[in-house]
């Protein structure tokens, strides 16, 4: 960035931490952008004169006699239609050996929509994955994450989804990426001819953790400038979540703040819900959808980065290898989306949620089969079928790599209640069971 | 207050929302500050003072605030408006019209007015000069919807005054004088449609508080029958997230036997409060056939808000409560969620690097959450009518376990517990109410059984008795029957598991999403209590224990059929029928 003559220019610190430094300045503001020895920093705290900059590279080898210049603003991102097909930094830098994009100059992190300004979602998004399409129907404006733990495919998943849907612009948020991920969904992209469609802003694995913080509000201040200003369909996808918590932990533990579960800031839910909060249906027609992945340790959801995650967003997609079949499934116990009554029965047709409900109750009742199979009882005609059931149903609608229409997918689950249950087990309304059932 | 009496000050420090300010005079604790930023005003409140400075919690985003940015305070606590036209509003959580706001996005230092004071309403007044009235009178009443909107004297009177003049029956703007007071000491005070009070002090202008003595008819199974809140009485829902917290409150709010509805959306999701702006308008209040939206206010801080205002909204939905509590109705309230709330004071209490208690939430957590829970009741009034608050309100336990500070103290203040189960929710077994955890205090009132006598049947607590002891007992059966097998255990330790089931599938599971099965009314629920239970207690002689199973799968496939007909429907006495044959041939 360039120098501007107005700019304050201080040259003594105060107080250096890993992450923050403490330098005696006048008429500064809070949130502001400055750099520190050259590399970018924040101020995040004002005392009387002493004024307190997190450094976002941290702060190895700054000499207290460093150059600290001000900028005067917070951070921003130029936007403009020029943005598509582009890849950033997490300070908004072309990455891709372009230039830099010129356009109106917007501060990341700005204001919420008014809620009453909102619309209720009502799109469907298909994604033709029945683990997704059937159970858990995804909805434009909708946020939603991927539960899944570090070995699992969600990068791939998402990736899949992101291409298959229906949107005008797809905006990756990528935190902590492996630079092989970074090229993953570069390749993928490129190959399906949809760069132009798509803006990145990356921090890998190599670059400072703390960066991080200003992916999330990078990528939505891009996504909220082609939903509300262009009225297009977006979707962001941010990945790993549970990666741009830990740099929130490190932040606020070098600040001396008082850990709540976990280790991690006090105010982790109201920070994660600043992000998530941005998926809008906005009145024009445009939207915010946003998916992302919170990468579980040994599937405990309990953890507070997980559980603060599944309060704000609505479901939560939760993958999981399947032993019976070797397949990575969309667990239907765990996963949810909350929106989908939105729009299943309505925008698909009328026996979704009865089928949707009855598959997964019967898959309950294979699991009970299972432990009693497992703790070695004999198992009822019934448990048998069940179990049979489980495994057909988890090879043929849960499996990620099943790409199908949902009207497939609910005649899919007909057939199989057909094969293995008597109308009465399936607990059906008896209307349905005569206009769509596969029984004699 | 004059202009040249206010105290100033300037700003000295800034951690996010928490702001440090040097003042020239007098503050009080809470008391409202407006910090300029350039010509935008961004409102505050005192929480700490040491010395000349006071630590001040900004209600918006402090970005750009600079040391020395000029402060002015008001002489007030946070208050809010009190008078005709709260209802159908859409607030956010100091009160600010969110529906008068022009752009797309919030702005910060926006605000708006509560309430419309040109807006004429038809006054008829039921005081005449002369009469001696004092805080909470009614002096006459106009029609907001079809509810009698009573205008009151002023809470903030103290003591007794007599009425010097009155306006006659008419058409009047909200903020036209109705009525000129005296004091005792000859000084006049007028009175318009609006009144202002500050939200964290308690209405107490009534004569008693007695014990809650009727039931509360939600058309939720399994609290209706199970564990029926009081009107007037206290609620919570704790639950892990995804188990239908949010569903089985939306339930309520539309069935709820209530006059008025408040909705208080505390740092929960924006989309929730849409589902609310969109459906509500379009439903009808079963119990006066008119549009839900017309009973309902619904203070909305979503979690993507300014934190501090989270806390400051749950306050303004219950002052709004005990507002029209005052005018003899009933009033539900609806707290969704009072975690968040909890959670917005952990982060203040953190900055302002206080000690902290459990979970690094402030010591005084425990108190807080009781104080505001004993702002619910019955209430007499002076003039001999009552009104109620009820409160119900969601916790959001981190992990959803029930051991940590928010739900516990939630559980020492509130009589009705309904424990929402992950266990329950995986099953899909929805409302996922814990019929065993759960519990109402209210069951134990005499007064509350005498009511249900009365109005449900004579043996009506009996029954639910029974039904809770079938699903207990049914309950030890099943965790012999998994350690032992089906093999191992006698046919009759099915039957008992059956019967619980029974009951599961058939009273407490509930299809919120179906336009019959949503809601059930007591008389419903009295018959399909009844009919269960005969089935339940007719004794039976199985051969072995897959005869017992496939009986009571049949059984409750007919009930589910039922509950998804109308009540006394064609086709409701067809499966009536149906359940009669087959439980009798079977016999």
């Amino acid at each position: 960035m360039t120098t501007k003559a107005f700019q304050r220019i201080y040259t003594k610190l105060e107080a250096i931490t890993k992450a923050t430094v403490t330098v005696r300045a006048e008429g500064v503001s809070n949130d502001e952008l400055a750099t520190v020895d050259g590399r970018l920093a924040q101020v995040v705290k004002l005392k009387g004169d002493l004024v307190t900059l997190q450094v976002f590279e941290g702060t190895e080898g700054i000499p207290t006699d460093s150059e600290v210049i001000f900028f005067g603003e917070p951070p921003a991102l130029n936007v403009s239609e020029d943005l598509a097909g582009r890849f950033f930094n997490a300070y908004g830098q072309p990455i891709d050996g372009g230039a830099p994009v010129e356009g109106e100059r917007r501060f990341i992190g700005g204001p919420s929509v008014n809620p009453y300004k909102r619309k209720q979602p009502s799109q469907l998004i298909p994604t033709g994955i029945a683990g997704i399409d059937l159970n858990n129907t995804l909805v434009s404006g909708q946020k939603i994450p991927f539960f899944a733990n570090p070995d699992q495919p969600y990068n791939q998943v998402m990736a899949m989804v992101a291409l298959r849907a229906d949107v005008d612009k797809i905006i990756l948020g990528g935190m902590g990426l492996t630079n092989d991920d970074y090229l993953y969904f570069k390749h993928t992209f490129e190959s399906a001819g949809a760069l132009n469609k798509i803006i990145s802003f990356v921090n890998t694995t190599e670059q400072p953790p703390v960066e991080r913080l200003l992916i999330p509000d990078m990528a939505l201040t891009a996504a909220e400038y082609f939903a509300v200003d262009k009225n297009e369909k977006v979707l962001v996808l941010l990945t790993d979540m549970t990666l741009y918590a830990d740099a929130l932990s490190i932040v606020s533990n070098r600040m001396d703040q008082i850990p709540s579960k976990d280790s991690m800031p006090g105010s982790l839910y109201s920070d994660l819900a600043k992000i998530y909060e941005k998926a809008v249906q906005l009145p024009d027609g445009g939207s915010i959808t946003i998916i992302a992945v919170t990468t579980l340790n040994d599937g405990d959801i309990t953890h507070a980065i997980p559980d603060n995650t599944g309060y704000i967003t609505e479901g939560q997609l939760f993958l999981r290898h399947d032993s019976d079949t070797g397949k990575v499934i969309i667990d239907p116990f765990r996963s949810l989306s909350r929106l989908k009554q939105l729009v299943i029965g309505k925008q698909t047709r009328e026996d979704h949620s009865q089928v949707m409900n009855t598959a997964v109750r019967l898959y309950a009742d294979a699991a009970n089969a299972k432990t009693k199979l497992e703790n070695g009882f004999d198992l009822s005609d019934y448990d048998n079928r069940c179990l049979d059931y489980a495994k057909e149903y988890s090879n043929r609608l849960l499996a990620i790599d099943v790409n199908i229409p949902i009207e497939q997918m609910l005649e899919t689950g007909w057939e199989l209640f057909g094969k293995y249950f008597t109308p009465a087990e399936t607990g059906i309304k008896e209307a349905l069971i005569k206009k769509y059932g596969k029984w004699q | 207050m004059d202009q040249s009496q206010k105290t100033t000050g300037i700003v000295t420090g800034i951690i996010s929302n928490l702001v440090t300010v040097e003042v020239n005079g007098p503050v009080s604790q809470n008391e409202i500050c407006y910090i300029y930023l350039g010509e935008t005003k961004l409102m505050s409140e005192v929480i700490k003072v040491t010395g000349n400075k006071a630590s001040v919690q900004v209600y918006e985003s402090t970005r750009g605030l600079k040391k020395g940015d000029k402060v002015e305070f008001e002489g007030h606590m946070l208050e809010v408006e009190l008078g005709p036209g709260l209802l159908s509003s859409n607030y956010d959580g100091l009160q600010n019209n969110l529906a008068t706001m022009e752009d797309v996005f919030l702005k910060r230092g926006e605000y708006t007015s509560a309430i419309d004071k040109d807006k004429k309403w038809d006054f008829t007044p039921c005081a005449k000069a002369g009469d001696k009235v004092y805080a909470s009178y009614w002096l006459g009443e106009i029609k907001e919807g079809w509810l009698p909107h009573k205008i009151m004297v002023p809470f903030s009177f103290t003591g007794e005054y007599t009425i010097k003049s009155i306006v006659a029956a008419g058409s009047y703007r909200a903020c036209d004088t109705i009525a000129v007071l005296t004091d005792a000491n000859g000084d006049e005070h007028i009175v318009t449609m609006i009144q202002k009070w500050p939200v964290k002090v308690a209405i107490t202008a009534y004569k008693e508080k007695p014990r809650p003595y009727r039931v509360m008819e939600t058309g939720v199974r399994c609290i209706d029958t199970f564990n029926p809140i009081a009107e007037g009485g206290t609620g919570f829902i704790p639950g892990p997230f995804g188990c239908g917290k949010t569903v089985l409150q939306h339930a309520i709010a539309k069935q709820g036997e209530a006059d008025v509805i408040v909705m208080a959306a505390c740092g929960e999701r924006a989309n929730e409060v849409v589902e609310i702006f969109t459906e509500f308008p379009e439903l009808i209040d079963p119990h006066t056939g008119r549009s839900l939206m017309e009973r309902t206010t619904i203070i909305c801080n979503t979690s993507n808000m300014p934190v501090a205002a989270r806390e400051a909204s749950v306050y303004t939905a219950m002052t709004i409560c005990e507002y029209y509590r005052s005018m003899g109705l009933r009033v539900l309230l609806l707290a969704d969620s009072t975690s968040r709330w909890a959670q917005a004071l952990r982060e203040m209490s953190n900055r302002m690097e206080e000690l902290p208690g459990a979970d690094a939430f402030p010591v005084d957590l425990s108190s807080t959450i009781s104080n505001f829970y004993a702002r619910a009741g019955v209430v007499t009034l002076y003039n001999g009518e009552s009104g109620a608050v009820t409160f119900i309100g969601t916790v959001s336990p981190a992990g959803g376990n029930l051991k940590e500070p928010v739900t516990e103290s939630t559980k020492k203040a509130a009589r009705c517990f309904y424990a929402l189960s992950q266990n329950r929710a995986d099953k899909k077994r929805y409302p996922a109410v814990d019929p065993i955890d759960s519990y109402s205090k209210y069951l134990e009132y005499p007064e509350i059984v005498d009511y249900l006598k009365s109005k449900v049947s004579p043996d009506w607590v009996e029954k639910v008795l029974e039904a809770k002891n079938l699903v207990l007992r049914g309950k030890e059966a099943y965790e012999q029957i998994n350690i032992l097998g089906d093999d191992g255990v006698p046919v009759s330790y099915h039957e008992r598991y059956w019967k619980s089931e029974l009951i599961d599938f058939i009273i407490l599971q509930q299809d919120a999403f179906d336009s019959i099965d949503c809601s059930t009314p007591f008389e419903r629920q009295e018959f399909m209590l009844t009919k269960v239970l005969q089935v339940c207690d007719t004794p039976r002689n199985f051969e072995g224990f897959e005869e017992c199973t496939k009986f009571y799968k049949e059984v409750i496939n007919i009930f589910k059929q039922m509950n998804y007909s109308e009540y006394k429907s064609e086709s409701f006495y067809n499966y009536i029928e149906q359940i009669d044959k087959y439980t009798r041939n079977d016999n």
